[in-house]
């Protein structure tokens, strides 16, 4: 099977991208959807289950009222219409992860549907999103595979199952398909994203955290060559678990199609699998009547019926829309149109907003965030939002600061080891010793040195040029490895000298 | 309505995960037949008119509160498990090895 | 003594309790003796799979833990502590139903050695009444069936004759209370299991309104179609074994909230005059006539008379859909066994077989459940399978919730002209075990549940009672009473009403004839034996 790809810009040119999105958005609510066990990330195995959550013969399932009214807000959010009544419904398949051999979703009757959301690329090009439903469903186990090459199914000798998960809501949010993006379909799919992981958290409904698979997306992609109107064969894939990768992967699968069709061959409608190693996806299984699933509604489960006053009631719980809150907090913090797009764009509006409300002004949150902590993201490959630096650790450094206890230079050293996970910026300094020095005896030391070694500013000084006394505290500066508090210096500079400040 | 074959009730079994011999696919085929045929009927039933029903009793919202019950210790999670290890259900590979 | 323990109601049972006569000991003893006497020994002591020589109602007997329970409540009583109308009182629960400490199969090999970790919400309310379990019923292998032929675990046999069925699926429960193995049992009515069942073994078996009893930790058969019921020898008894299952359940979804109705007082009521008296009868012409057995029409008929000579009001009503009910019935009944049983696959419990060679998970679940569940099982799995798949929904399923809806329809606009339904429970007498050949035609087992179904498509509750014995093979036949969704206690009414009629005309209760079952036991298993079988 060829898995060659064109390049990007030889596949723009010959063909339009079609973009789908599947999002599915783990809840955090206390329990799981459709029973009292607990909804909880990394505990023991198979210890947050109950008979239900496990499938047990005999038991039944109970929806989870927080999650149905997560479910309308994100509905509300994605300014989709709410059902006025609808069903759960069964998809019946077997894998050993799933307990009762199917999934409680919904099928004809999403509780929201004919949504849609205003995105802006990175320069601002807005985009609109046509969402068609936004249904509630539960999630699977976890599997773990033993046996074969770095814990992959393939070659496996026999895998592990952990029902912990099973059961968990999750809400999959559905758009229609997407036309017209071009060549900038892999920054959108990225963007959209981000816009679905940013909703979420804005209501507080999700975690939102992709790394631990609370937003997971299924990036549907087929091509049209130019000029034509019909949408292609498409390839669905699974599970690509962080904005980098949505991006890379519609990036690869449009090149991998636009090889694909410009051989003159056609492209299977499969699932991919993306590696974040290799950047690049293999064939799953192909679609087939194997995909039966065989949906009726839940027999378990009576309908959810949906009144003008619950919905209202839900939506004046609602926060400020994101995109209104931008508007906001742009005017509000006083940053130009790049800084803020920039700041949009990193994903750390929520930390700079929080940082601000903590103490620092937006210029020092602004100069924290998008300046260190923006560094050592890139270098680590990761977010910043996934680097475990907190708003009130960025408060914390500003304020040792302003203290005289570190300068600049050291609190770039802080929070490398905030994130290396060495503690609290005040422990840090702490048990590293990078307070500035500021002990008279360690400093006079190092100010007789320079004095001896350049007497000539020594007279300048004494002849009232005070402000040559820099040339000096550089020298000392060095010595003491940055460590030394610069006011100090100078002041005793100035008393050995008799001089006025 | 057709007659149901012996290869519909193959994929019938694959789709339900049954395992059947050639003599068992024959068979039901067979039975299917005469009990689709009997209950054809139905779907002449009823006109597009009449809604469905799949609840015999209209009740509606029945919800449960976002509160933590009492759950499955580990050890009796797994206590009726044809097979486990490290506190997890063990199954035989789910690809084929070939 | 014990003899005449076993014969008591259950609410006789509890007076002789309540007043110190009995204890509840002995009458866990008493029942334990004629199970003891009635069960027949293992035709293959090391092959549970082929059943007893007698009559196999119990798949498993709890002995131990019962006799605890009786313990505590004589110890109870004796204390002078306030305890349930039916403390003490022993009871059978349908294999179905899952029990905490005691195994639970469903009859199928696929749940053999299966233990829950959880009580059903059934289970939890006996315990709570401190009622004795004596043990878990004998039925078709996941309550699919008419005869409990379909057991993985040998069928089980009717009382009133050996050679023949008890009814299904739940004639394990049936065949206890009936031989005087229990006094009260539990089972599930899907399409008819607990009161076809009671036809034909001269019992009473009450399907109530569904979501009146919880199904939590009731092993689904058809999720839209199931519910729990009492069965007994006399309607008071199922009232009151009712009244103790009864009551709303945040862990069914489709449990209603209402508070439990007057079961036994309006059992009690209906036994006294005036029961009757005015109450408005619909004979259901659709469930008369072509088909049923004339012994069974005879007794019906009969009934209706008595009915009407106490000063009920008797109609004719139509229910021109019922046609279409059966056929309903099975698309909708099989469609969600098809999705209810697919959690049995070897992986988290139950049975797993792994064939030769070094076989998928995939192979592993086909081959686990191809030998875990039997023919009609699989059969019905498949035919659901079948009704649900792409193309063929709305043509089966579909149609099938839109007869749903019809039938309801029908039931609606008789019950504005009558108060309760009559017909007979089920179209024969109990058959001959092996009598049908369902590979022949399987619609022919399916034909025993034409009277019950359309009730459990409604979702409304109906009662079976014993309506004397069949004039051409002196087997028991039913008569069933059907009320409107929630009005319960009017089953229960007219129940009463009728049974105390049948009573004085025939001289005492339709068992008082019988001849002794242990005796019965005793000479079929000689006569087995010296058969050769």
């Amino acid at each position: 099977m060829s898995e060659d790809v064109l390049s990007f810009e030889e596949a723009m040119e010959r063909f339009d991208p079609v973009l789908g999105f599947e999002v599915h958005v783990e809840l955090n609510t206390n329990t799981k959807m459709f029973d009292a066990a607990p909804n909880t990330f990394g505990d023991e195995p198979n210890t947050n289950i109950t008979p239900v959550s496990l499938g047990l013969p005999g038991v039944l399932p109970v929806v989870n009222g927080k999650a149905v009214e997560s479910a309308i807000k994100l509905g509300l959010a994605l300014n989709c219409s709410i059902a006025e009544k609808c069903h759960f419904a069964r998809k019946n398949y077997f894998y050993p992860d799933t307990p009762k051999n199917f999934q409680t979703s919904q099928y004809d009757e999403p509780i929201a549907f004919d949504g849609q959301l205003e995105l802006e690329l990175e320069d601002g090009t807005p985009f609109t999103i046509e969402i068609e439903r936004a249904h509630m469903e539960e999630d699977a186990g976890k599997l773990t595979h033993v046996g074969g090459a770095t814990g992959r199914i393939q070659g496996a000798a026999y895998s592990l199952v952990d029902y912990n998960r099973s059961g968990v809501p999750l809400i999959e949010i559905v758009t229609k398909p997407i036309v017209g993006a071009g060549s900038r379909a892999p920054e959108l799919a990225r963007v959209y994203v981000a816009a679905i992981r940013e909703i979420v958290k804005n209501l507080g409904i999700s975690d939102a955290r992709m790394e631990r698979g609370n937003v997971r997306c299924d990036a549907n992609v087929s091509l049209m060559p130019k000029g034509t109107t019909e949408f292609g064969t498409r390839s669905e894939t699974k599970n690509v678990n962080s904005l980098r990768a949505v991006e890379r992967a519609v990036r690869f699968e449009i090149q991998r199609h636009a090889a694909v069709l410009s051989a003159g061959e056609k492209i299977v409608q499969e699932t991919r699998h993306w590696h974040e190693d290799t950047r690049s996806t293999t064939s799953g299984r192909p679609k087939s009547d194997a995909d039966d699933y065989r949906y009726f509604p839940e027999p378990d489960l009576v309908p959810v019926v949906t009144t003008e006053a619950w919905i209202e009631e839900l939506r004046a719980q609602l926060p400020e829309p994101p995109a209104q809150r931008r508007k906001r907090l742009k005017a509000e913090w006083g940053y130009s149109d790049e800084e803020f797009r920039d700041v949009v764009n990193a994903g750390v509006m929520d930390e700079i907003e929080q940082t601000i409300a903590t103490g620092a002004s937006p210029a020092v949150a602004r100069k924290w965030w998008m300046g260190e902590i923006a560094r050592l993201a890139k270098q680590a490959e990761v977010e910043i939002v996934d680097l475990p630096v907190t708003p009130a650790h960025v408060v914390e450094v500003n304020a040792l600061i302003d203290e005289g206890k570190i300068n600049d230079k050291l609190a770039k050293k802080v929070i490398g080891f905030v994130v290396e996970g060495e503690g609290s910026p005040s422990e840090i300094v702490e048990a590293r010793g990078l307070a500035v020095v500021s002990d008279d005896g360690a400093l006079t030391a190092a100010v007789d040195d320079a004095m001896a070694q350049m007497p000539d500013v020594v007279e300048k000084i004494k002849g009232g040029k005070v402000q040559a006394v820099g040339a000096l505290i550089g020298p000392v500066m060095k010595a003491t490895r940055g460590q030394a508090d610069a006011g100090r210096v100078r002041q005793i500079i100035l008393e050995k000298l008799g001089v006025q400040g | 309505m057709s007659a149901i074959n012996r290869e519909q009730v193959a994929h019938l079994a694959e789709l339900a995960h049954i395992e059947m011999t050639e003599e068992e696919l024959a068979r039901v085929a067979g039975e299917l037949d005469l009990i689709v045929s009997s209950v054809a009927s139905v779907s002449q039933a009823a006109g597009p008119d009449v809604p469905a029903t799949s609840h015999p009793l209209p009740l509606q919202n029945v919800f449960r509160e976002d509160v933590v019950g009492e759950t499955l210790t580990q050890e009796e999670a797994l206590s009726n498990a044809p097979d486990s290890q490290d506190g997890k259900f063990r199954v035989p590979a789910i690809l084929d090895g070939e | 003594m014990s003899e005449r323990i076993v014969e008591l109601s259950a609410a006789d049972l509890a007076a002789k309790l309540a007043s110190g006569d009995v204890s509840s000991v002995d009458a866990v003893n008493a029942h334990f003796e004629q199970i003891d006497a009635t069960e027949g020994q293992a035709v293959d002591s090391a092959d549970p799979h082929k059943g007893t020589d007698g009559l196999n109602a119990f798949l498993h007997r709890n002995r131990e833990e019962a006799l605890q329970v009786a313990q505590d409540v004589d110890q109870a009583r004796a204390n002078g502590e306030q305890l349930h109308e039916l403390a003490g009182v022993p009871i059978a629960v349908k294999d179905l139903i899952v029990t905490k400490g005691q195994p639970t199969t469903a009859a199928s090999r696929m749940l053999e050695g299966w233990m829950s970790p959880y009580d059903g919400t059934v289970t939890k309310k006996l315990r709570a009444a401190k009622m004795p379990i004596l043990g878990k019923t004998n039925l078709d292998e996941f309550a699919m069936g008419s005869s409990t032929e379909h057991s993985a675990y040998g069928p089980t046999r009717n009382p009133w004759d050996l050679n023949r069925i008890p009814g299904g699926s739940g004639g394990g429960s049936a065949a206890a209370v009936s031989a005087f193995q229990a006094p009260l049992a539990l089972g599930t009515d899907t399409g008819g299991s607990i009161r076809q069942p009671a036809a034909v073994t001269g019992t009473v078996g009450v399907k109530p309104t569904y979501g009146s009893v919880s199904r939590y930790g009731v092993i689904a058969m058809a999720s839209s179609l199931d519910q729990v019921g009492p069965c007994s020898r006399t309607v008071l008894d199922s009232a009151l074994l009712h009244e103790v299952v009864a009551g709303h359940d945040p862990q069914d979804s489709t449990s209603l909230n209402d508070p439990v109705g007057s079961f036994a007082a309006a059992a009690r009521q209906g036994a006294e005059d005036g029961g009757l008296k005015g109450l408005r009868v619909g004979v259901v012409k659709q469930l008369t006539g072509d088909g049923f057995q004339t012994g069974v029409q005879q007794r019906f008929n009969e009934a209706v008379e008595l009915l009407q000579s106490a000063g009920a009001e008797v109609v004719e009503v139509e229910t021109p859909n019922f046609e279409y009910a059966l056929g309903a019935y099975y698309l909708i009944m099989s469609s969600e066994v098809s999705s209810n049983l697919a959690k049995y696959d070897g992986v988290r419990f139950g049975l797993r077989v792994v064939p030769e060679g070094n076989p998928t998970i995939e192979r592993v679940m086909g081959a686990s459940r191809a030998a875990g569940f039997g023919d009609e099982v699989k059969r019905r799995i498949i035919l659901g399978t079948y009704a649900l798949s792409a193309g063929y929904y709305d043509a089966y399923y579909g149609s099938a919730q839109q007869v749903r809806t019809l039938v309801q329809r029908d039931f609606n606009a008789a019950f504005e002209k009558v108060d309760v339904l009559i017909s007979p429970t089920a179209p024969t007498t109990a058959f001959k075990i092996g009598g049908v050949d369902e590979s022949a035609d399987p619609m022919q087992m399916y034909l025993n549940d034409i009277a019950t179904i359309p009730t459990n498509l409604a979702g409304i509750p109906a009662i079976s009672l014993p309506g004397g014995l069949a004039p051409e093979d002196g087997l028991p036949v039913g008569i069933q009473f059907m009320a409107p969704a929630r009005e319960d206690a009017r089953v229960y009414r007219a129940g009463a009403g009728l049974e105390r009629l049948l009573n004085e005309k025939w001289g005492g209760p339709v068992w008082s004839s019988r001849g002794d079952v242990a005796t019965t036991v005793r000479d079929f298993a000689a006569g087995a034996a010296l058969g050769g079988k």
